[in-house]
C-alpha cells in the first residue's frame, strides 16, 4: 500500500513539473520604476535635426563595436548588436576550485562548463521630437544574452547599469558636437 | 530482484508521463490559435481618433520601452513595430501594427507571445492599451 502511495505521489509530482507552464498575467503593466528607467535611458538634444542625430547615433554605435541590424528612419529607429567575451576570472576561479575539491573528494564535477563564456548585447535606439517639438529625445535600451562554456544560454537580462548609458551618451554628445563643428 | 523490477516499472510509467504530457506542438498547429479569431481580434485591437501615424508609432515605441521592451524592428510603411523583453528566463515578444481606419482613425493591433505560447488574456492587452492611452492622451476605443 505504501509503495502504491509513493509511486502515485511520484507520478503526481511529475505531472505537476512537466505540465505546460501557463502564461503569467500583468507583464504589460508599467513597473513602478519606469520613470527612473526613463531618466536613465533618455536624453534630450537641443536641435530639431533628427537626421543628424540619427546618423550620429549610428556612427556612435559603430564606434562602440556594434553592427547595425535594422533601422527605420521615418520613425527614428536604429537597432544594433555585438558579440563579446563574458568570461569572469573570479567566477572561473571559484568553479575551478569547486571542480578540484570535488575531484579530490571522488565526485568529479564540471562547474566550469556553467561559467559565462560569451554574450550578445543588443541595443535599440529611438529618436523622436519632444512634446513641444523643439528638441530631439533619444532613448537607448540594452539587452544581453549570456552563453556558458557548454554553449547553453546562462541568462538573459535588460541592462540597467548607469555607467553604460552614460558612456553611450557621452560618445553621442561628442559625435554631435564634432559633426556640428565639421572638422 | 523484485525491487529492481518495481523500480523499472515506476521509471517506465514516469517516462510515459513525461513523453505524453510534454508541451508538444506538431507543425500542424502552426496556424492554430486557441481563442476564436473574432474574440482574439477584438481584445488585441483598439481605434484611436488620430491620423498621425508617425506620432502613433513613436508613442507605441516609447510605451513598449516603458514596459522594458527592446525594439527589434520597425517599419513605417507597414506601420509595424516588434520588440522583445525578458521575463525571468522566458522571452516575451510583441508586435504592434498601426494602420488607418477610415478617414479619421488609426487602428492599433497588438499581439504578444510568451515563450512558445501566444498571449490570449484580454486583461494583459488591456494593460498595454491603458499605458498607450496615457502616453498619447487619447482614448482607446473598442472595435468590433
Amino acid at each position: 500500500m505504501r509503495r502504491f502511495t509513493e509511486s502515485f505521489f511520484a507520478i503526481f509530482l511529475c505531472l505537476g513539473i512537466v505540465g505546460c507552464a501557463s502564461v503569467p498575467t500583468g507583464f504589460l503593466k508599467p513597473s513602478s520604476d519606469y520613470l527612473a528607467n526613463r531618466q536613465l535611458q533618455m536624453r534630450q538634444y537641443d536641435t530639431t535635426d533628427q537626421e543628424k542625430i540619427m546618423s550620429s547615433v549610428a556612427s556612435v554605435l559603430q564606434d562602440l563595436g556594434f553592427t547595425l541590424d535594422a533601422s527605420e528612419t521615418q520613425v527614428g529607429f536604429v537597432a544594433a548588436s555585438k558579440r563579446a567575451d563574458a568570461t569572469n576570472k573570479g567566477q572561473m576561479f571559484l568553479a575551478g576550485l569547486a571542480d578540484a575539491l570535488n575531484a579530490l573528494g571522488g565526485h568529479p564535477s564540471n562547474s566550469m562548463a556553467a561559467c559565462d563564456a560569451s554574450q550578445a548585447i543588443k541595443a535599440s535606439v529611438i529618436t523622436k521630437p519632444s512634446l513641444d517639438s523643439k528638441k530631439i529625445v533619444v532613448r537607448v535600451t540594452f539587452q544581453r544574452i549570456v552563453w556558458n562554456m557548454a554553449n547553453q544560454i546562462n541568462r538573459v537580462e535588460t541592462l540597467k547599469d548607469p555607467a553604460m548609458y552614460q558612456k553611450f551618451y557621452d560618445s553621442l554628445s561628442k559625435a554631435i558636437f564634432l559633426e556640428a563643428q565639421s572638422i | 530482484m523484485k525491487k529492481l523490477k518495481n523500480c523499472c516499472g515506476i521509471i517506465l510509467i514516469l517516462f510515459l508521463i513525461v513523453s505524453l504530457s510534454g508541451c508538444a506542438t506538431p507543425a500542424v498547429n502552426a496556424l492554430k490559435s486557441d481563442a476564436s479569431q473574432v474574440k482574439l481580434r477584438s481584445m488585441q485591437t483598439r481605434a484611436f481618433d488620430t491620423t498621425d501615424k508617425k506620432k502613433m508609432m513613436q508613442t507605441v515605441i516609447s510605451t513598449m520601452q516603458d514596459l522594458d521592451f527592446v525594439i527589434d524592428k520597425a517599419d513605417y510603411t507597414l506601420g509595424s513595430v516588434t520588440g522583445s523583453k525578458f521575463l525571468g528566463q522566458a522571452v516575451v515578444t510583441m508586435s504592434i501594427t498601426v494602420r488607418p481606419r477610415g478617414e479619421k482613425q488609426l487602428l492599433v493591433r497588438a499581439n504578444a507571445q510568451y515563450g512558445v505560447k501566444s498571449v490570449e488574456d484580454p486583461a494583459t492587452y488591456q494593460d498595454f492599451f491603458t499605458a498607450l492611452e496615457k502616453a498619447i492622451f487619447l482614448t482607446a476605443q473598442q472595435v468590433d
